[in-house]
Order: structure tokens, then C-alpha cells, then sequence
């Protein structure tokens, strides 16, 4: 670093003042790098850190010894371990959702029993009393209303549970040790170690995983990440996988496993996400998106306990609230519109008939069935509505009018009751199995899409991440159907 | 409001915070929130503004910023919050957001929070933000958890060598925000002026060229109160600062002390 500089030539420049212009200033400064040598930056850093370590040092006492037995370590050792942090990690996520699914099934029957049985009744007769014409009450009480009503009592209790406990477990500080786990995974992949915090984000909600994959330096891992945080399963999916587990799974055992098994097939579904993550990135890094895998440290932060009654209320009123606002803004015109195709008829048969026509061959192929894909096509703008989609138009096709209370309407929330009337739409277990399948590997909703083109504003890409899980949702959920056709005999 | 001697009397602290939530009208003063990921900022941001930004202790929660407001002997104040990074010469997302702020957004006070039981890592950063802007705070949060590790920090001494004030802090808690608050109102106000800590390189070919070169951006842009930190980044080729000489960027930062702030992504998909 002892490279002499030619003052004479600088001063020249710099004593008349006028002569420093933009382009001459870049070109001192370029002249000044070469003349300073390459590694300015790490003497630069070194400054930096040679400078902030001698005013930390001043500052600093050490009161005694350091405590001889160290919590937060201890629990690291065991959480970030070769042999239980995998383990650990599957049984906390198992427990999260056993105590959402145990938790929610009385609330969610008590809602429906309020909105879906006792006030639409009331509100159809409100709606006659006043003498609302049949199309108009029908539109709102029948579509709009119950659409919402219905919603509600899917979403609110399962994520009044959820988001709590996973609130406490980061705010505790678990978050970033699952990140660690899961690095080596990731780097194995092609891809960046804080994808996993992306993804983390992505267990929320994908648009703002998407967002949140800002922290990862390069573009091509940022890329890489973005393309792949749909399969993390998003909180507009859980019910979903919460309530077809609940009704086709956890029936296959008997009562008493019920819940844990239901528990296990939810988490083995947002396992398979993580797993496709992997496959996913891995291919895409060595295809479209070759390159290094560059390095990251990352800060595992003390533990800190939680506060306990702030996240459950912070965790409530922000993101419950906001997340269910959100599906209601949407399942009103959803509701709508489902009822408008349920009641315009086409020569002899409703709309909605004609298109469940339609897709059911090709669904068939899939092992779901016409309404499943209908309902998906119905629900780009939020996943959350899928479900009530599903059964207002399982109802049109059965014709099942003693279940509900007419084509097009939403009706109570028991669970014998729902899997009765999906079993008289002709489903079978692996139409459930499918469904879940097909909830995790589908486009993402059009939320993260338009999120997908802020952040890489790019058509290509947005397009391909549209596009990619959608098609591999056909593939898996076709070659399961054909299997499980192959295996059991059953055409 | 009506302004009594008490409201205005330094010794009413608390009562003197008027959270706005994101009611930014009329601001007087900018704060901006800097400092490693997962320090407190986004605590420090709630407890000010009575919003609720999403806390969550994982470094890289806040990536995009987050705006609000609060009122304070008899000021009204637009805080940002920045995402939390370990420094500002890298070229990351966020780095470049928060990086970009301080320098293009001008805050008239920039809070650097500060992790006590790290405090050597959060300087770094520190020192950095040191380079590009006088007026700012040292918040040293989580003096809670350095006593659980026995550690003292001596806040005064920090103040000295900084020359900016520090602010102890333990903001989970609570504690420490009138304190903060006043400092911010006497660095916005003018009461307090800082003499901050400038790095010391230990090579002198590099002083000679860091030095000729201020002179030279200082003689080009007479206004630019941090001409020695865009010495630095152009000696280190940073591309991004060349092309702000270039396009006339730093030309408009330093006639008209502010520029065009990028727009944030909205709150509402961060759901």
C-alpha cells in the first residue's frame, strides 16, 4: 500500500475549481483505484472493523466470569443437531397443527351453526318479508352472504390457533435455527441458505415470501427462490388441507388418532412442498439457472421468551384479521358469481353445469373432478375461497337440494354432513388425496403473481412461475390417479 | 393542540409523545431507523408511531420500509424504518433501500439501534451511517439481555467517542423511549450538535487519495455535506454512486438537500 501519487497532476485539476467536472472526477477516481491497488475494500473493512472494535472495547465491561452453563447454547447444540433437528422440527410442526386442528373443530361448528344455520334462515325470511325479488335476495343472501358466512367459519378458527403459536415460536427466536437445518439442504440445491427464510415468510403468505426474498443477495438465487415459494403452503391453503384431511383421513383410523393422524397428513403435505422446494431449485440451477452458490453467514439470535399475551393479541388483530378481511373482500363477489352461474341456464342446463361438463374428462385424467378444477379456476384471486366453492357447486351437480337449501347456496358446516354430500358428488379417497395434492402444487394466486412481476419485472418469469406448479400439479396428481387406479383396480 | 408549558417542558416525557400512526401531514422533521437485522428496530418504530409493524426475532424480517408518525414537543415527526443490515457498502436489495434512504432521503435525525451484547458488529455499521450523515442517535438496545450475559456497557464513554448521543435502552421493555425521543428532538432541533466519529484508515496512500478526492467532490458539489463518504465509494468502485455523479443525482442532493425518495411496496400484501 505504498504506492506514490502524482500530486502535481490532481492539484492541477483541483486548484481551478471550474475544471472538475463530472466525467473528470470519475476519471480521478478511477486513476486514484489503480494507483491504491485492488484492495481497497477489504482495507477499507478492515478499517472499519479495527475502528469499531477499539471504541467497542472501551466501552465494554465484563462483570466476573461468563455464566458457566449457557441456556441458549445448550439448546442450540440439541435443536441444530446432526441427529434431532429434523426430528425436532417435524414433532414442533406436528404439535402446531394438531392442537390447530383439535382446537378448531368445535369453534368452526359452533360458527356455521351461527352464521350458515341460524341467521341465513333468518335473513331469507328478512329478505321475503320485505319482498326482495327471488334473483336479487338470491344473489345476496344465497351467493354473497353465504359465500362469506362460510369462509369465516373455515378460516377464522383454524387461523386463530395458528398464527399464535407460530408467533410464539418466532418471536422465541426458533425460526432461524430451522434456517440453519435447512441450509445445507438448500445449498445442495443450487440455491441461496436464506431461501429458507423466504419460505418461512411463504408459510404466511407466498406474496409477501416473494417480498421478503430481498435478503438474498444474488439474482439468480433470488430468482431461484421466488419461483419456488409457492410451495410453501400458504395460509389461504391450510384450512383446505386442514378440513379434507380431517374428513377423508383421519376417518381411516379410529377416533382417538383421528386428530394426530389428520395432523401428520397435513404436515407430510407441507413436507412434500419442502421437498419440492429442493427438487425444484435443484433443477432449475442446473438448467435455466446455473451459477455459483454464493456464501451468507447467518446470525442465530438469543432466544428470547416470548411475551406471551402481546403475540397472541398482536397476532390476532394484525395478521388473523387482515388475512380474513382479505378472503371475506374476495368470497363476496366469488359468491356472487358462483351463484350467477349456478342460475343462468344454457339450453336445458345452468352455466356452471356446462363448464363442470367440460373439465370433467381431463379431471378425470387427474383423479379430481370438474368442480375441484372449476372451484380452482374461480379461486385465482384467493386459494381461501376454494373449498366453499367447491361445495356450493357439489351441490348444483348433485342436485342434493335436501342437504342445501337450493343450487348455488352454501349450507351448515357439519362435517358428517360435508362429507356426505362429497361422497354424493362420487369422491373417493383418492379425489382427497388429490385435492391436497393439487391445493400445494397449483399456480399461485394472483396476489403473488402480480407481487412475482413487481419484484423481478419480468414477464418471462412471472410466467414461469405461474406456470411451472400448475403443470407439475397435472403430473403429480395424474400419475398418483394412475397408480392408485394400477394398484387398486378400480377404473 | 394547544401548546401549555407542559407539554412542552423536556420533564413531561411521556406524556409528550403523541403517537400518529400513519398520519404523515405536515411533518416537521424525517427520522429514519437503522442497524443490524433484529435489533429492535421494528419495536422502537411501534412503540413511536402506536403502529404495529410485524416483530419477529429473525434477522432479515423487515425488507422493505415501513413509514409512520408521531408528534413530540410540539414537533410533528415522520419516522422510517429501515431494513436491518450489517452495512452499507455491499449491494444487496436492502442494503441498497436503507443505504439509499440515508443518503437520498436526507433524514434530518437517523436513529442507528444498536445490540448491546454485539456491540462491536452493530459499530460497524454505525460508523458506517457516521460517514454519510452528522445528525444522528445511538439507540443501545437490549442492555437487558447484556446484564443477563454480564455485560456493562458504558453508555457516556460510547457518547464521547461517537460523538453523537446514546440512548440506553431495553425497548421490548419499554425503556428508554422518552430518553430517545428527547435526543432525537435535540439533534432534529438543533439543540445538540454532533461531532461524529470519522474513520481513521490505517494506510496513508489511501488517506492522501481519499482526501484529494473530497477536495475535488467538494469543489464540484460546494453543498454535499458527505463529500468524504463519496470519496470513499467511488474509490471503491461502487457503481451506484458513480452513476448518481453521473446523472446528476448528487448534483440535486446537494442543491436541494432532498431527492425523490423511492417508492416502498405497500403494507396491505405483506400480510
Amino acid at each position: 500500500m505504498s504506492t506514490y501519487i502524482p500530486e502535481e497532476v490532481d492539484i492541477k485539476q483541483n486548484s481551478n475549481g471550474t475544471a472538475v467536472t463530472e466525467t473528470t472526477l470519475l476519471q480521478t477516481a478511477e486513476a486514484l483505484r489503480w494507483q491504491i491497488g485492488r484492495n481497497f475494500h477489504d482495507q477499507l473493512m478492515e478499517d472499519i472493523y479495527t475502528n469499531a472494535a477499539r471504541i467497542a472495547d472501551r466501552a465494554i465491561t465484563r462483570a466476573g466470569e461468563q455464566p458457566r452453563f449457557d441456556l441458549d447454547s445448550t439448546i442450540d447444540r440439541i435443536v441444530t443437531s446432526r441427529r434431532w433437528g429434523f426430528p425436532l422440527m417435524a414433532l414442533l410442526f406436528a404439535v402446531v397443527f394438531w392442537i390447530t386442528i383439535v382446537g378448531s373443530n368445535y369453534p368452526s361448528q359452533a360458527l356455521a351453526w351461527l352464521l350458515v344455520d341460524t341467521l341465513h334462515p333468518l335473513l331469507r325470511s328478512g329478505a321475503d318479508l320485505i319482498g326482495l325479488p327471488w334473483w336479487l335476495s338470491g344473489l345476496l343472501v344465497d351467493g354473497m352472504y353465504l359465500a362469506t358466512a362460510w369462509v369465516v367459519s373455515v378460516m377464522l378458527p383454524p387461523m386463530a390457533i395458528f398464527f399464535p403459536l407460530f408467533t410464539l415460536l418466532e418471536d422465541f427466536g426458533y425460526l432461524p435455527r430451522v434456517a440453519f437445518n435447512l441450509d445445507n439442504l438448500f445449498r445442495k440445491s443450487g440455491a441461496h441458505g436464506k431461501q429458507a427464510l423466504s419460505m418461512m415468510m411463504g408459510f404466511g403468505c407466498n406474496a409477501a415470501g416473494v417480498v421478503a426474498t430481498r435478503v438474498i443477495d444474488s439474482p439468480r438465487e433470488r430468482l431461484i427462490a421466488i419461483v419456488t415459494n409457492n410451495f410453501a403452503l400458504c395460509n389461504g391453503r391450510w384450512p383446505t388441507q386442514i378440513l379434507i384431511a380431517t374428513l377423508f383421513i383421519g376417518s381411516l383410523v379410529p377416533a382417538y388418532l383421528a386428530g394426530l393422524v389428520s395432523a401428520l397428513a397435513v404436515v407430510g403435505v407441507a413436507m412434500l412442498g419442502v421437498l419440492l422446494s429442493f427438487v425444484v431449485s435443484w433443477g432449475l440451477s442446473r438448467t435455466i439457472l446455473k451459477g455459483e452458490v454464493s456464501t451468507f453467514s447467518l446470525e442465530l439470535p438469543p432466544y428470547r421468551p416470548p411475551r406471551i399475551w402481546q403475540t397472541i393479541y398482536t397476532s390476532l388483530i394484525d395478521r388473523t384479521l387482515i388475512v380474513l378481511w382479505r378472503a371475506v373482500t374476495f368470497a363476496l363477489p366469488a359468491g356472487a358469481v358462483i351463484w350467477l352461474t349456478a342460475n343462468i341456464t344454457l339450453g336445458d342446463r345452468s352455466l356452471a353445469a356446462h363448464l363442470i361438463n367440460l373439465l370433467d374428462p381431463f379431471a378425470w385424467l387427474l383423479g379430481l373432478n370438474g368442480v375441484i378444477l372449476l372451484a380452482y379456476v374461480v379461486a385465482i384471486p384467493a386459494n381461501e375461497i376454494v373449498i366453499p366453492t367447491i361445495l356450493m357447486l357439489t351441490v348444483l351437480v348433485t342436485g342434493a337440494t335436501d342437504v342445501g337449501s337450493g343450487a348455488g347456496v352454501m349450507f351448515e358446516l357439519e362435517g358428517a354432513a360435508v362429507k356426505d354430500l362429497f361422497l354424493a358428488g362420487g369422491w373417493t379417497l383418492l379425489t382427497a388425496v388429490n385435492l391436497m395434492l393439487f391445493s400445494l402444487i397449483h399456480n399461485p394466486c394472483s396476489t403473488t403473481i402480480y407481487t412475482i412481476y413487481k419484484e423481478t419485472g419480468s414477464k418471462k418469469w412471472t410466467l414461469i412461475a405461474a406456470l411451472l406448479p400448475v403443470v407439475m400439479g397435472f403430473m403429480v396428481t395424474f400419475l398418483v390417479a394412475q397408480v392408485w387406479r394400477l394398484v387398486s383396480g378400480n377404473w | 393542540m394547544t401548546q401549555t408549558d407542559c407539554t412542552t417542558c423536556p420533564a413531561h416525557h411521556a406524556g409528550n409523545l403523541r403517537r400518529l400512526g400513519v398520519d404523515m401531514s405536515n411533518f416537521d422533521y424525517v427520522v429514519a431507523l437503522a442497524g443490524n437485522p433484529n435489533v429492535g428496530k421494528s419495536t422502537i418504530f411501534n412503540a413511536l408511531t402506536g403502529l404495529r409493524q410485524h416483530t419477529g426475532n429473525w434477522p432479515g424480517k423487515t425488507v422493505t420500509r415501513a413509514e409512520g408518525a408521531f408528534a413530540y414537543g410540539g414537533k410533528r415527526y415522520k419516522l422510517v424504518d429501515l431494513p436491518g443490515t450489517y452495512s452499507l457498502l455491499s449491494t444487496s436489495r436492502d442494503e441498497e433501500v436503507a443505504r439509499d434512504f440515508i443518503l437520498f432521503g436526507r433524514p434530518d435525525v437517523t436513529i442507528i439501534v444498536a445490540d448491546a451484547t454485539r456491540l462491536e458488529r452493530n459499530l460497524n455499521l454505525a460508523l458506517q451511517v457516521l460517514e454519510i450523515t452528522d445528525r444522528a442517535v445511538l439507540a443501545l438496545n437490549l442492555l437487558d439481555e447484556a446484564a443477563r450475559h454480564g455485560l456493562q456497557v458504558n453508555d457516556r464513554r460510547l457518547a464521547r467517542d461517537l460523538g453523537i448521543p446514546v440512548v440506553p435502552m431495553a425497548a421490548r421493555q419499554g425503556e428508554g423511549v422518552d430518553a430517545l425521543l428527547q435526543a432525537v428532538h435535540e439533534v432534529a432541533t438543533g439543540q445538540v450538535v454532533c461531532k461524529p466519529y470519522r474513520l481513521k484508515s490505517g494506510s496513508t496512500a489511501v488517506q492522501r487519495a481519499v482526501e484529494l478526492l473530497t477536495r475535488q467532490i467538494q469543489a464540484l458539489f460546494p453543498d454535499l455535506p458527505n463529500a468524504r463518504w463519496v470519496a470513499l465509494r467511488l474509490l471503491d468502485g461502487d457503481q451506484r454512486i458513480a452513476q448518481a455523479v453521473r446523472n446528476g443525482e448528487l448534483r440535486e442532493l446537494a442543491q436541494n438537500g432532498r431527492t425523490a425518495p423511492t417508492p416502498s411496496i405497500p403494507l396491505e400484501i405483506m400480510a
